[in-house]
């Protein structure tokens, strides 16, 4: 019978690379983020999408399944990333696809923030 | 368990701001009355809310009602007066719902009952078992539960007024040499009972939602929303104007102005009901303690420009996030070109 507490495990050792990593991420949200246009159109705006993952294919994706257009915007200047803009209110459904693990990206929902009413 | 579970899982996923029913006048002067006007959803939220005790410490009263109207007088006799005191003055008030039915000796029989000796007649025993019939569906969650549990406990009686007994008076299976093993829900609505009953301010405050006034929203023109009375809900939420602007101005993506009267004009066309979901996840997030759910919290900007919100009833001190724009993409007229 081994004690829970007492594991050969030193807490004072440097955490490793997958670890921080992970726990980086999680502190790293993605911003859904929604945008009233003229009249009752609207934008939805991804930010933050891990670096993992290549924003071309997903909008590619995305704009089939969502039946929507959209496009990528670049701001090196910002810190920003790459934001995926897509129109009409797709919240509800990026959010899905982000979390989705089948056909989705497969991420924790706890890192996805939808904002706007 | 599944008989109590229900209410809790309501408790736990209702949500915690509620906006009052009221509808809120403000005066040209600036005084603010209330009007009631009744919204089911609303209403329902605040009966939970504001009900939360009574229900249990009036099952509490089912519960020796029924025990009372059973067993004999001798055990009534026995009874601690504090408490049967308790229980008569909550008979008492039930009494006067069903009264207008009763005939005038029910006055007569509240006499005794409220000084609380065991000096019951017959007669009132009868009123009461009649009484507790006719509270049938106040009770029906009580009922249910004692139902659900005489079907799945192996030797609990199905009759109601034999398996508890009478927890006050410690008889039935609340007696002090009974060996039988008592069942999860007796004792889980002993326990909020006795709970109830010992500290009822706490029961309230815990559970009670936060109201504020439901933002007014008016249009102006055809683009933008004014949203009239801001200052008064920062008010009181006690956050400073500029905050909630900001952060409404974050969330929902645009910008605007506060205008002479200090009405916002936001820009963009949103309902009331955007507004509102939008201060429900203020609220949340810069207005109640996380630690124990009071509103009643102070935003102050600590040291290293960190804002920090400090609980006032239990003293706890977080930070919070400073309000992020975030990305916004470019809408209407195109950006001039650069160069």
């Amino acid at each position: 019978m081994s004690i829970e507490n007492l594991k050969t495990y030193d807490p004072f050792a440097e955490a490793d690379e997958e670890d921080s990593g992970q726990t980086k991420q999680t502190q790293e949200y993605i911003h859904i983020r929604i945008q009233q246009r003229n009249g009752r159109k609207t934008l939805t705006t991804v930010q933050g999408i891990p670096k993992k993952f290549d924003a071309k294919k997903i909008l590619k994706v995305v704009k089939k399944e969502f039946a929507c257009n959209g496009t990528i915007i670049g701001d090196e200047d910002s810190k920003m990333g790459d934001v995926i803009q897509l129109q009409g209110d797709q919240r509800a459904k990026i959010k899905d696809f982000l979390t989705n693990k089948d056909d989705g990206l497969g991420l924790d929902a706890k890192t996805i923030k939808v904002h706007g009413f | 368990m599944d008989s109590e579970e229900p209410s809790i899982q309501r408790r736990t996923s209702r949500k915690s701001v509620a906006f009052t029913d009221e509808k809120l006048v403000v005066d040209a002067d600036g005084s603010v009355t209330m009007v009631a006007s009744p919204t089911d959803e609303i209403k329902e939220t605040a009966q939970s809310h504001s009900a939360r005790t009574p229900p249990l410490s009036a099952a509490l009263g089912a519960f020796t009602d029924a025990s009372q109207a059973t067993h004999d007088a001798q055990d009534a006799a026995a009874a601690p007066a504090a408490d049967d005191g308790l229980d008569l003055s909550l008979m008492k008030k039930k009494k006067k719902k069903v009264k207008k039915e009763d005939d005038a000796d029910a006055a007569a029989a509240d006499a005794p009952a409220a000084e609380g000796d065991g000096a019951i007649d017959l007669t009132m025993k009868k009123k009461k078992k009649k009484k507790v019939a006719k509270e049938d569906d106040e009770f029906a969650k009580k009922l249910e539960a004692l139902n659900l549990e005489g079907k799945e406990g192996e030797e609990a009686t199905p009759e109601e007024d034999e398996q508890d007994g009478d927890m006050e008076q410690g008889t039935g299976i609340w007696a002090h040499d009974e060996t039988k093993t008592i069942t999860y829900n007796p004792l889980l609505s002993r326990f909020f009972a006795l709970l109830s009953q010992k500290n009822p301010d706490h029961a309230s405050t815990g559970t009670r939602s936060y109201k504020i006034p439901p933002p007014q929203c008016l249009r102006e023109g055809n683009k933008k929303t004014i949203f009239a009375n801001l200052p008064e809900i920062c008010k009181r939420m006690k956050r400073a104007d500029e905050h909630v602007t900001s952060y409404l101005f974050a969330e929902l993506g645009t910008s605007g102005s506060v205008d002479g009267s200090r009405r916002l004009v936001i820009k963009g066309r949103f309902q009331q009901k955007q507004i509102e979901n939008v201060l429900r996840t203020y609220i949340i997030e810069y207005v109640t303690c996380k630690t124990c759910r009071s509103p009643n919290t102070e935003l102050s900007k600590g040291e290293n420009r960190l804002y920090f919100i400090t609980c006032n009833s239990c003293g706890s001190r977080r930070s919070v996030q400073a309000i992020k724009t975030g990305f916004s993409a470019q809408v209407g007229k195109r950006r001039k070109m650069q160069g």
